[in-house]
């Protein structure tokens, strides 16, 4: 059993890695990765759905019959997303301000989606519920990532405005790696999301293939 | 029952069900969620009309007044022993995403006390400059009137303007500079009404 959640951290993180090995999610992947603050700030809203609804969804799924699954799916996750939205507006509302714009985008991310029909479907809870959230976290270290190389070629920066999102203590992580007007906006515009999700793809392979694994392809659960 | 039967009382259980989870937080956030309102609603009150031109309650000192389009308006008065000293309302404009709702603070003579975002769906990066937190560039307005610049001047530099446009976004300022002329026209076109005391 513990090979087995070794597999799903591991499938999560890197193996079959949200966005650069299935390639899904790809909409906030690219729209909302101007920054790697937003990248960060959208993937963690995201882990957290993720987490919840996969944890829901095992809980729930005797009941759950073939034919009406993913209706309940859309469900159970729409909710889980207003949920969030709701709470964090009443509750953290600092937070909110900077990530409300993003969480209602979650429902429309196929992540969840295809978590919850390839895994927490067919499995007991607990291994759902970290299928889920890490899972959310290999899409958080993505959107991060992309978000960074897209932000420092971009805007020069690294970081920019962390302390909004994380806390007057992350001032210390909001850093200038070029000077300005070196940037190219072109990256923080829409086609670098294309530009950079396509290459970090291409290196995230490249590694695999250097350490002699077989290189999962995308949409291996067939999900649209 | 039919099998057919029994999906749909298998998806409206779950529908009910979370519906009712539903229902129940929102009545448990609710009063958070306008109590939060509210103290946003006063903090950009408090960033358009500076506390020394009033020793009245912004947020409960309002009145309705219709404006061009018959859009009803909701106007805060700033008073100072009882004359009316200022007055802020909020304004749209529409950006690249969508609308974008600012408000306005502007003295009896018509002369901008200042202009905060209050919400927009702008291009996180490019667009989200007109924020204060992000940029100085709405400061730039404090002090301006309809006549400083001229009225044909109110317009981004691109269009022939005074003000400035952001690199890879100009809908975004465009629409702002729009807003404010707009809420300076409406101040012009009201302001017997808006100067009133009740």
């Amino acid at each position: 059993m513990a090979s087995n959640y070794k597999t799903i951290v591991k499938d999560g993180l890197w193996d079959n890695n949200g966005v650069f090995s299935m390639l899904l999610g790809m909409c906030p992947a690219m729209a909302m990765t101007t920054s790697a603050t937003n990248g960060f700030g959208m993937g963690v809203a995201t882990a957290v759905v993720m987490a919840a609804s996969s944890l829901l969804v095992a809980v729930f799924r005797g009941f759950i019959t073939q034919e009406v699954r993913i209706p309940v799916f859309i469900l159970i996750v729409a909710a889980m997303v207003t949920l969030v939205d709701l709470a964090m507006n009443a509750w953290m509302h600092e937070l909110y301000k900077v990530l409300g714009l993003f969480i209602p985008l979650i429902v429309s991310n196929c992540l969840p989606l295809a978590r919850l029909e390839a895994f927490a479907a067919k499995q007991p809870a607990l291994p759902s519920f970290l299928d889920g959230l890490f899972m959310g976290l290999g899409f958080t270290i993505a959107l991060t990532v992309i978000g960074a190389v897209r932000e420092i070629t971009g805007n020069g920066t690294l970081f920019a405005d962390a302390s909004l999102l994380l806390g007057p203590a992350f001032k210390a992580i909001e850093m200038r790696i070029l000077p300005a007007n070196m940037g190219v906006l072109m990256m923080i515009l829409p086609p670098g999301g294309f530009l950079v999700t396509g290459l970090l793809v291409v290196v995230k392979r490249m590694i695999d293939l250097r350490a002699g694994k077989e290189i999962q392809m995308g949409g291996a659960h067939s999900v649209a | 029952m039919s099998k057919t039967h029994i999906h749909g009382v298998i998806l409206g259980t779950f529908c009910l069900g979370f519906g009712l989870v539903l229902a129940i937080t929102d009545q448990l956030t609710a009063d958070d969620i306008a109590a939060r309102a509210l103290e946003d609603r006063q903090n950009s009150l408090s960033q358009v009309i500076p506390d020394g031109i009033h020793d009245n309650n912004l947020v409960t000192d309002t009145f309705m007044i219709k404006d061009a389009a018959a859009r009803e308006i909701t106007v805060y008065r700033a008073r100072s022993n009882g004359k009316v000293t200022g007055v802020a309302y909020e304004i749209h404009g529409t950006g690249y995403a969508g609308d974008i709702k600012l408000m306005m603070g502007i003295d009896a003579d018509g002369k901008l006390l200042g202009v905060r975002v209050l919400a927009h769906r702008e291009t996180p990066g490019l667009g989200d400059k007109i924020e204060v937190k992000k940029g100085d560039w709405i400061l730039r307005f404090t002090g301006l009137s309809l006549g400083n610049p001229p009225p044909e001047r109110w317009k981004v530099k691109k269009d022939g303007g005074e003000f400035d446009q952001f690199a890879g976004a100009t809908i975004t300022p465009r629409g702002v500079v729009g807003a404010i002329r707009g809420g300076l026209d409406f101040f012009a076109a009201n302001k017997a009404r808006l100067m009133e005391t009740n």
